[in-house]
């Protein structure tokens, strides 16, 4: 595995090329998970910071995974209905009124997230998943 | 339509600008067209401010005419040309240079003179009257010229006449480096407006203050010295050295035009008019101090402006049968740091009229109010030291007291009663520069037409003139229980301002810790980043450290800007908007391998958009080799220091703009802030790098810098104001430093320096006492904190891709990574590469307009120009 400091300084000051290497690190979780029995493998519970989200590939649609202070697990489709982009996992994850929500980074509507409805326009809602932890990793089921 | 009917204005002072201004505003038809004949080389100035301009405020700064002003087609405004002859049979007036102007209505406004007492030697070379911004620039170059003499003996300045203009010429002289001397013949300062008591407290704080004060004597004359000085001698023989001497004994009306053309006028002078503000002759009116309203004049501006508003309510024919009865002669001033009011019948002159005194000569203050004889109405009032209470007490002006009057003049936490904005009449006039009553504030609060300050100037003008009401229209708005609620969101009652003193106060560096013990619940997108930028400016360490990340804004968390698909735009900082031709080299080529669509920002810097979350560190990596570092164009933070090009290449720049920008923009980024910061630098007062539009903008002088703060440009412009002029750069950054760090402790989440001095009681004179005069004692504490800001900085972007942990956010999915969001797509629109399938914003179809919208490939290729190979 090359490390960062490897490919940092280039001995000319020249630029590479955009295939230049990514400085990240190489993947720990299986690139392309197998469903079992209809849930989706996505990675181990500590790769998930309370209060924070991430985005899975379950069936081939983006979906949020969360991680809440008191470590409850909720799963939305990633698509915010009032944008059209593909950024909930992206926002930032809080109560109002009691109930755990995200908002949306884009125009900062509320989805509440264990029903999926947008706190501001009801009428509004993305599809919710079924999350599980098994041996220590995170599970999504269809929605 | 009907062909306009025209009025001429003679003079444009405060008065006749207002008049036109009035009647611009009811004339919604446009059946009047104004011309404004004026003496003055200059627009309309606030004359009232007069001093100011001795100190930091700029002829633009007192201009009262604005943009939309001098682009009203009705409205045509000649300068330095007054009119000299009128023929009242024909309708027309002549001006000096010879213009003729038919009118249907005439105006005079114009105004007074000084009265300059015929003392020998009253017309030597260094004698000043005050009443024009020209008479102070005689008066600066006269104090220059003094004060950059040896002679000590010279340094001193004597005004004539101890009156409120006379105290404000005397404040002018020690602004100018000279020492005043103030001679007045009555027993006392401020004879008109205050009383002995009162005067006596006034001659205290002023002889405090350096003043020397003669009373009860009057000059005799004034005479050239052998060494070129004056000499003034006194009623009583003293003899005072000056280098200038200054008269502000009083004034006369400048009737001498009315007078020629047969007017009648009072007398004690000026034009005679009736309540209608109407001459002799049916189609001439006057304004103003010319006027005598009745015989009588009135050299204060409210008056005026209500006798402006009486004519225009007239020939607009909105307000037909106005008329002016009442004036309001109340007085406020701050003269030399010393607040004076005075209000009402101040001498007690109605029959019976009872006096309640409080003299406190420890903390050097006065009170009088003046009482009906039964105790229970406010009749008038004197206060010294202390007019905090000024504009409540005017209010209860010819009401019934809600108390014992001792009670309202009591110190708090005495027994005393105070006086609530609830007590206050309909009636009582708040704002007595636009004469805007207590019940048109409560209207149009009651409407819903304003539930803000800004609202409520803006619909009703009060506030809008002198701006001493201001504090009390927010009192006005609580007490119709509009209550704006200062909690941060439903998780913190405290506002931003008092939750960031606590965590000030206790050093707590978590949110969690935070929220444990002043908040509930969990926290939401308002609360988590308002603490995140708090816990940046006190408790430091990386955006992206530890509990810090969940509490980022996605543009903080991805340390780019998302833009509508959820792609992410890329700005390296380019400090001064400098850049390298390496530099430009390596961005076009991060902008071509990644395939971004690149464009210049209004900042001075290059913004590259398109960035799949996925790309970011690859990107980053590049421009971090290539010696860039963040720009922080996602955070709420230190955007740019625009500049121009400065002494470096503009044969006009006075000074080093963009080192200075440079220099600022290091210094200040990364600085996290309640809003977006962005700055600018000019090298001299042409203003190319629109400085005045910035939160803090600088602009080299001769002497050095002058430094604006809180212009904005958006939603609501607003120019920069003068926060101190001529300022060496050591001053200039100390300066700058409190100033970011007083703003980031106080103003609200979200809210932009311009609104947060407004909303500063105070505005930005109390900035001012905060960040230079040190008035809060917590200039060490905002210099100790910057200077841990300077220290501390280090690149947000470096440090991510030294950071693995860091560096495992950037992944579009946790268990696909390196899989491209599908969902991203781009599409080719003239030659532009824009998001893809969006549900709006489709780019705008110029071709069906007429427009040639072919892309031009020699914009992209470039002209093909022979070089010669080097000899």
């Amino acid at each position: 595995m090359t490390t960062y400091a490897d490919v940092r300084h280039h001995p000319d000051g020249s630029t590479d090329g955009a295939e230049a290497k990514d400085p990240r690190p190489e993947p720990t979780a299986p690139v392309t998970p197998p469903a079992t029995d209809g849930w989706t493998r996505i990675c181990p519970l500590e790769r998930l910071t309370p209060e924070r989200g991430v985005c899975a590939l379950v069936g081939g649609e983006p979906v949020a995974v969360f991680r809440t202070r008191d470590d409850e697990l909720y799963a939305l489709h990633n698509l915010d209905p009032f944008s059209g982009a593909s950024v909930l996992s992206r926002g930032i994850v809080g109560d109002l009124g009691g109930t755990p929500v995200v908002a949306s980074p884009l125009y900062k509507q509320h989805f509440a997230l264990d029903s999926g409805v947008a706190l501001e326009d009801d009428s509004v809602a993305v599809a919710t998943y079924p999350v599980r932890v098994v041996d220590g990793v995170v599970e999504i089921g269809s929605a | 339509m009907l062909e306009p009917r025209t009025v001429v204005v003679v003079g444009h002072g405060m008065v006749g600008h207002r008049f036109v201004e009035s009647l611009r505003r009811r004339d919604t038809e446009g059946a009047w067209r104004v011309v404004v004949l004026a003496e003055e080389s200059r627009p309309a100035y606030d004359r009232v401010a007069l001093s100011s301009y001795v100190g930091e405020a700029t002829e633009d700064d007192l201009a009262l005419a604005d943009d939309e002003f001098h682009a009203d087609g009705l409205v045509e405004l000649h300068l330095d040309d007054p009119a000299v002859a009128v023929d009242r049979s024909a309708r027309r007036v002549t001006t000096r240079r010879g213009r003729a102007v038919d009118y249907d209505e005439l105006v005079l406004a114009t105004g007074s003179v000084p009265f300059v007492p015929p003392v020998p030697g009253h017309d030597l070379d260094g004698v000043f009257v005050y009443r024009t911004l020209d008479d102070l620039d005689g008066l600066r170059a006269a104090a220059e010229t003094a004060t950059a003499d040896a002679g000590a003996g010279r340094r001193s300045g004597v005004v004539v006449g101890g009156g409120l203009l006379g105290l404000e010429a005397a404040n002018a002289l020690r602004q100018l480096g000279l020492s005043p001397h103030v001679v007045e013949m009555a027993p006392r300062l401020m004879p008109v407006q205050v009383d002995d008591a009162g005067g006596a407290l006034l001659y205290r704080l002023v002889s405090d203050l350096g003043l020397r004060v003669h009373t009860g004597v009057s000059t005799s004359s004034i005479a050239r010295d052998h060494r070129g000085g004056l000499t003034v001698t006194l009623s009583d023989g003293t003899e005072l050295d000056a280098s200038v001497v200054v008269f502000s004994a009083g004034i006369r009306p400048a009737d001498a035009l009315a007078r020629e053309i047969g007017l009648d006028v009072g007398e004690r002078g000026g034009v005679l008019v009736d309540e209608r503000c109407r001459t002799t002759d049916e189609h001439v009116w006057a304004i103003g101090e010319v006027a005598a309203v009745r015989g009588r004049t009135y050299g204060l501006v409210a008056p005026g402006y209500a006798m402006a508003e009486v004519v225009a309510g007239r020939l607009a024919g909105d307000d037909a049968e106005a008329r002016f009865t009442e004036a309001d002669l109340s007085t406020k001033l701050k003269l030399l740091g010393v607040d004076v009011a005075s209000f009402g019948d101040a001498h007690a002159t109605t029959a019976g009229a009872l006096e309640v005194r409080l003299d406190d000569p420890v903390t050097g203050t006065y009170s009088k109010l003046v009482v009906s004889d039964d105790a229970r109405t406010l009749l008038g009032g004197v206060l010294v030291g202390d007019a905090s209470n000024y504009e409540t007490l005017r209010g209860f002006l010819g009401a019934e007291l809600p108390g014992d009057p001792m009670s309202l003049i009591a110190p708090a936490g005495e027994g005393a009663v105070g006086v609530g904005i609830d007590a206050l009449p309909d009636g009582a006039q708040i704002c007595s520069c636009n004469a805007v009553t207590k019940g048109a504030l409560v209207d149009a609060i009651a409407s819903g037409e304003a539930t803000t300050v800004p609202q409520l100037k803006a619909c009703t003008r009060a506030g809008t003139t002198c701006g001493s009401c201001v504090p009390t229209l927010g009192k006005v708005l609580a007490s119709c229980g509009v209550e704006v609620s200062k909690a941060l969101c439903e998780h913190f009652a405290q506002s931003r301002a008092e939750l960031y003193e606590i965590v000030l106060a206790t050093g707590l560096a978590t949110f969690s810790e935070i929220l444990a013990a002043y908040g509930t619940g969990h926290g939401c997108d308002v609360c988590k980043p308002a603490v995140a930028s708090m816990l940046a400016t006190l408790a430091g360490g990386h955006v992206l450290d530890g509990e810090s990340a969940t509490l980022q804004d996605t543009n903080d968390h991805a340390l780019a800007n998302m833009q509508r698909n959820g792609t992410y735009s890329v700005v390296p900082r380019l400090p001064g908007g400098e850049v390298t031709g390496e530099g430009l080299i390596a961005i076009g080529e991060v902008a071509r391998d990644f395939g971004l669509y690149t464009k210049i920002t209004g900042g001075q810097r290059i913004d590259m958009f398109g960035a799949r979350l996925d790309d970011l560190p690859r990107i980053w990596k590049r421009l971090v080799d290539a010696g860039f570092e963040s720009g922080h164009a996602y955070g709420k933070a230190l955007r740019t220091v625009k500049s121009c090009v400065g002494t470096d290449w503009c044969r006009y720049g006075v000074q080093d703009s963009v080192g200075l920008a440079v220099a600022l923009e290091l210094r200040y980024r990364g600085l996290r802030s309640p809003h977006k910061l962005k700055s600018g630098v000019s090298g001299c007062a042409r203003e190319c790098a629109e400085a005045r539009s910035k939160d803090f903008g600088i602009i080299a002088t001769e002497h050095g810098w002058n430094l604006y703060v809180g212009g904005n440009g958006g939603f609501t412009p607003r120019h920069a104001e003068l926060l101190a002029s001529d300022l060496d750069t050591g001053t200039l950054v100390r300066t700058i430093d409190r100033y970011l760090m007083f703003y980031v402790r106080t103003a609200d989440r979200l809210q932009r320096t311009a609104p947060w001095i407004e909303s500063l009681e105070g505005g930005i004179d109390h900035l001012r006492e905060v960040v230079i005069e040190d008035s809060l004692g917590i200039c060490a504490s905002l210099d100790e904190q910057m200077a841990r800001h300077v220290r501390s900085y280090a690149d947000e972007w470096a440090a991510v891709l030294d950071d693995p942990d860091k560096l495992a956010r950037f992944t579009s999915f946790v268990n696909a990574p390196g899989t491209p969001d599908p969902t991203i797509e781009f599409v080719d629109h003239l030659g532009r590469r824009v998001p893809a399938g969006m549900k709006e914003g489709q780019p705008t179809d110029l071709g069906s307009l007429g427009f040639d919208t072919t892309p031009a490939p020699t914009r992209i290729a470039g002209p093909t120009i022979p070089v010669g190979a080097p000899a």
